[in-house]
């Protein structure tokens, strides 16, 4: 069995609201520094599956093709 | 004329539906999101709600119901299918239509009445003159639509925009006029031929004057003239 860890975040040029909010809640906190935030999907998957799979997976399901981009880790034991 | 109202594990609107198209005067009837049998209807809606709770994204799991391959093969064939809402959404998610719909843009759930513009298209659905407008409620949280610039050109040529928000006196602002920041103000689109239609807000919540007016009814009447024309 394999494990794998996704991370599925928005296209580039895709509004990310959730991310947005958290910018400017930040900046307001004080934290100038902050100059861009982007939040998204973080999925831990254990399978018989390899990687192709997973990305299949991912294609089908687990994230939007039209919206989102995903990188897969395989996670060594 | 009979109509199908798809329910999905979640779904919340469909009765609504079936409610307002036998007011309409027309057959209606439910249909499991477990059956693959859509002999004898003439059209399919896939009602509003939460189907599977809206996990992973609204519509991603629901597309992946069994009936959701009768309805593909049901649009491809030429069959009239009507997404409200998260039928909408259920729509991007299996490819029927363009694009998707992301979380509103100020993060917060709206349901309200909203001024519509029904634009030049060639929806099945829609027989409205261009510039007609009309007042509908919304009520989402997903329903943002997105798509690339290349999607965005073709929707225009094509006319495959169907309905637009603007402000009450059908003006558009000039920051966009959708409350929930989708792509140039659009809340309804078709596919290229025009019999697959997905629209945010929910016409069946307004074909009765007792309540809350009438200005859905077009969006049920239109389709059951256009099939008549067809069949005579």
């Amino acid at each position: 069995m394999a494990r794998y860890e996704i991370y599925v975040t928005y296209k580039k040029g895709i509004f990310d609201p959730p991310g947005a909010t958290a910018e400017r809640a930040l900046v307001n906190l004080g934290y100038e520094g902050v100059h861009e935030v982007k939040i998204g999907k973080y999925i831990r998957l254990e399978a018989d599956a390899d990687l192709a799979a997973v990305s299949e997976m991912c294609d089908k399901l687990l994230a939007n093709p039209v919206t989102e981009d995903y990188r897969i880790e395989t996670v060594e034991e | 004329m009979r109509f199908g109202v798809v329910i999905f594990p979640g779904s919340n609107c469909e009765q609504d539906v079936i409610r307002a198209t036998r007011y309409l005067g027309y057959e209606s009837e439910y249909i499991w999101h477990g059956d693959t049998d859509l002999s004898g209807f003439d059209a399919i809606v896939l009602p509003g709600g939460f189907s599977y709770g809206d996990y992973i994204r609204c519509g991603a799991v629901a597309r992946f119901s069994p009936v959701m391959a009768e309805v593909v093969r049901f649009a491809e064939a030429g069959g009239p299918v009507l997404g409200i809402c998260n039928g909408f959404q259920i729509l991007t998610e299996a490819h029927l239509l363009p694009g998707a719909l992301l979380r509103n843009r100020g993060l917060k759930f709206i349901c309200k009445p909203v001024t519509l513009r029904v634009e030049e298209s060639v929806c099945q659905w829609v027989d409205l003159p261009a510039g007609t407008l009309r007042t509908i409620p919304i009520n989402h949280n997903e329903g943002n639509y997105v798509c690339d610039a290349e999607t965005l050109s073709a929707l225009n040529a094509n006319g495959q925009i169907v309905l637009r928000y603007v402000e009450q006196d059908g003006s558009t602002s000039p920051g966009g006029s959708a409350p929930n920041g989708a792509l140039d103000d659009i809340a309804g689109i078709c596919n290229e031929r025009g019999n697959v239609f997905g629209l945010m807000p929910h016409p069946e919540r307004v074909v009765d004057p007792l309540v809350g007016g009438t200005d859905g009814q077009p969006f049920f009447t239109s389709i059951v003239g256009r099939l008549a024309e067809v069949a005579s």
